[in-house]
């Protein structure tokens, strides 16, 4: 064998190591960051309150030897979940949590598909300023921006003056803390992420293919129906779950501009967390939450697999 | 290399851009159509006359105004003055969905998110049919393109070739009256373009239909067309059947684009009855078998196509006409074929091609050997424009 076979035939060994290490760089994030805390939170939510530092029992005390690690697995109970079950104000929180994420989703989607679609067909050069100018709002800090939504919505704010000078109205509209306040801080907000996701797929559409649309007698409205949509539908679905899974947990927006008469799912959880002080709670209601929420991303992760096994 | 007979393949056809008067209708005919985007002028007055029936190429480079005029007849584009005919009605107001015609794209333009069966049944649902209907129509589709069994599979699932026939009998399914095809071989490699092109050919035999095919490929269209258009600038540089523009191109740009050729400039020194002599170099005259009326001593060029053209090694035309001594200054052996660069005595370079009928392996002709090239008057042409 000469040199130069040798140093061919070695060379694949160091590089199935550069793999694995590429792949263990993630791997530690997630474990590190991700697995873990879900771990401490899940156990949090099997164990009881108490008055104390931590303020739940039981603690894993590893000097206790076997018998500690038995009497830890002892005290840990599904209780917390049997309450949540119980008290139907966690139940409606959910589902009012998930109505105002459905309801908002949907109203992204209707404002966000033109913006994306108009974006898309507008002449290439302008298309990155356009994109930029989507996200510019991000360019200030979020709670001012949703400070200036409470400026607007309420009693004598621009929205009223504007409705009241144009006759629209002849008393002022009571916005704030109601749920059209939250929905309309909700869409406000989380518009860029509908509308990336939508611009980048319908970006990608080959323009021949509306061309062949009209060309088999397809008039315009037709073919964007039949070919521009159902090509966008990674999009739809990419924009979808980008915006209904953090609007599920949404706490800021409904703390600021919501009444305080129904409660969203994650101020329950700030609820339990900081007033009851009750953590044992508060981590089964985030746990019950990342069940309700995994239903959905593992309906995406199946369709992206599906996608990726058509290429 | 295959061509058609105008004779015995498609109607009779007009030799020319317009049909004369007292013939039929034509099918598709332009009328002094131009398009300009911008201060670009794609199309500059172009009238042609493509008759029913009919297997008509429009050829030329790139950037020459072919896809444009064919997009106008589709109704992607709207002709900025002129009009377009389609059996005799004006399509100005008639939008691409209401068009009696279909393309085929040059990518194909598969909808990659519709299965094979799908794509070609898309154009049948457009028009409302029922679905038995549309099932039976898909299936002979498939089956005249080859492609039994393939309704169920997606586009990104086929060959290149097999994407070329979705696309045909997608375009075909609607039975149009003109089916208009944007470089349909320009994707596929050697071997199969020259296979698709005889099934072009049958295909358009068998089912009888007008066949406008764009394609920047002269071979391609010699052997498919039963008419060519050449275009240049926008320009109709020429229309006639194949052998016509092959062997009366109208101007020198048409006889250098279509094929290799000798275009050797000269002057007319004498010109009587059936033919002409034309000086291209000092003491090297070329006698043209062509009745010419151009005065003596006017400049031309004499065009000359390499196959014409005969090699000899020793000199038994001396005394004929065209007959000249020479050296081979280059040459370049093509298998079926060997192409030669002969420098004449008198200072001109002349092109000859030379089929190499014996299987020798050692070249009979090599660099530097001495020649003498003839060809027959009736073989050359004199171009003016």
């Amino acid at each position: 064998m000469t040199d130069r076979e040798q140093s061919i035939a070695s060379r694949p060994a160091p590089r199935r190591w550069g793999r694995r290490f590429v792949i263990l760089v993630p791997a530690l994030w997630l474990v590190l960051f991700f697995l873990v805390p879900t771990l401490i939170v899940l156990k949090i939510s099997l164990s009881q309150t108490v008055i104390a530092q931590p303020p739940y029992t039981p603690v894993l005390d590893l000097s206790a030897g076997w018998h500690g690690l038995r009497d830890f697995f002892a005290g840990l109970s599904l209780d917390n979940y049997r309450s949540l079950a119980a008290d139907s104000l966690y139940a409606t929180s959910y589902l009012r949590s998930l109505a105002i994420a459905a309801l908002s989703t949907l109203i992204l989607l209707l404002v966000g598909y033109p913006i994306a679609y108009g974006i898309a067909r507008m002449p290439r050069r302008w298309q990155p300023v356009l994109v930029m100018a989507v996200f510019l709002p991000f360019l200030t800090a979020f709670l001012i921006r949703i400070y200036a939504w409470i400026n607007i919505l309420q009693h004598d704010g621009l929205l009223n003056t504007i409705l009241m000078t144009l006759h629209v109205v002849h008393e002022p509209v009571v916005w704030l803390s109601t749920d059209t306040a939250i929905i309309i801080g909700i869409v406000y907000s989380y518009l860029p992420f509908m509308v990336l996701p939508l611009y980048a797929s319908l970006e990608k559409m080959d323009d021949s293919l509306l061309e062949a649309a009209a060309d088999l007698g397809s008039p315009q409205w037709k073919a964007f129906w039949l070919i521009t949509v159902p090509l966008s539908a990674p999009g739809i679905l990419a924009g979808v779950l980008l915006c209904f899974i953090p609007i599920v947990g949404e706490f800021v927006i409904p703390d600021l501009l919501g009444g305080s008469n129904a409660l969203m799912i994650g101020q329950t959880l700030w609820t339990e967390f900081f007033q009851n002080r009750d953590w044992p709670v508060a981590s089964a209601v985030a746990i019950a939450l990342l069940l309700v929420l995994l239903g959905p991303i593992l309906i995406y992760q199946h369709l992206q697999m599906r996608t990726l096994g058509d290429r | 290399m295959m061509r058609r007979n105008p004779e015995t393949s498609g109607p009779p056809v007009a030799v020319g851009g317009l049909t004369p008067a007292g013939e039929a209708r034509p099918l598709v005919r332009f009328e002094a159509v131009s398009k300009r985007f911008g201060d670009f002028v794609a199309v500059d007055q172009v009238s042609l006359d493509i008759g029913e029936g009919e297997f008509f190429a429009l050829l030329g480079p790139s950037g020459c105004g072919k896809t444009t005029l064919l997009r106008m007849l589709a109704g992607f584009e709207q002709p900025s003055a002129g009009r377009i005919l389609l059996d005799g009605k004006d399509l100005a107001d008639v939008p691409p969905h209401r068009r009696p015609v279909n393309m085929m794209f040059q990518n194909y333009a598969l909808f990659p998110h519709l299965t094979v069966a799908g794509n070609i049944a898309f154009g049948l649902r457009q028009d409302g049919m029922a679905r038995a209907e549309i099932r039976a129509r898909v299936a002979e589709m498939l089956a005249l393109v080859k492609l039994d069994g393939f309704g169920p599979r997606r586009p990104h699932q086929l060959s290149g070739g097999q994407r070329q026939r979705v696309a045909l009998a997608r375009a075909l399914a609607k039975r149009p009256r003109a089916f208009l095809l944007d470089e349909p071989l320009a994707a596929l490699d050697r071997k199969l373009r020259e296979e698709t092109r005889l099934e072009l050919v049958e295909l358009q035999e068998k089912l009888g239909l007008t066949f406008i095919v764009v394609t920047h490929d002269q071979e391609e269209a010699m052997t498919v067309a039963d008419r060519i258009g050449v275009m240049n600038a926008g320009r109709l540089a020429q229309v006639g059947p194949p052998t016509e523009v092959y062997e009366h191109p109208s101007s020198r740009w048409v006889a250098g684009f279509i094929g290799d050729v000798n275009l050797i400039d000269g002057r007319v020194v004498s010109s009587g009855l059936g033919h002409a002599w034309v000086e291209v170099a000092a003491g090297v005259r070329m006698m043209v078998a062509q009745p010419i009326d151009i005065p003596e001593g006017e400049t031309v060029c004499v065009m000359l196509r390499p196959e014409k053209v005969q090699i000899e090694t020793s000199q038994s035309h001396a005394g004929h006409e065209n007959s000249f001594a020479g050296r081979i200054a280059d040459l370049g052996y093509l298998g079926g074929t060997t192409l030669y660069r002969i420098q004449l005595d008198g200072g001109t370079e002349i092109k000859a091609a030379m089929v190499n009928r014996a299987r020798r392996l050692d070249r009979p002709l090599v660099l530097g050997d001495r020649v003498w090239v003839s060809f027959a008057p009736e073989a050359c042409m004199v171009l003016t424009a």
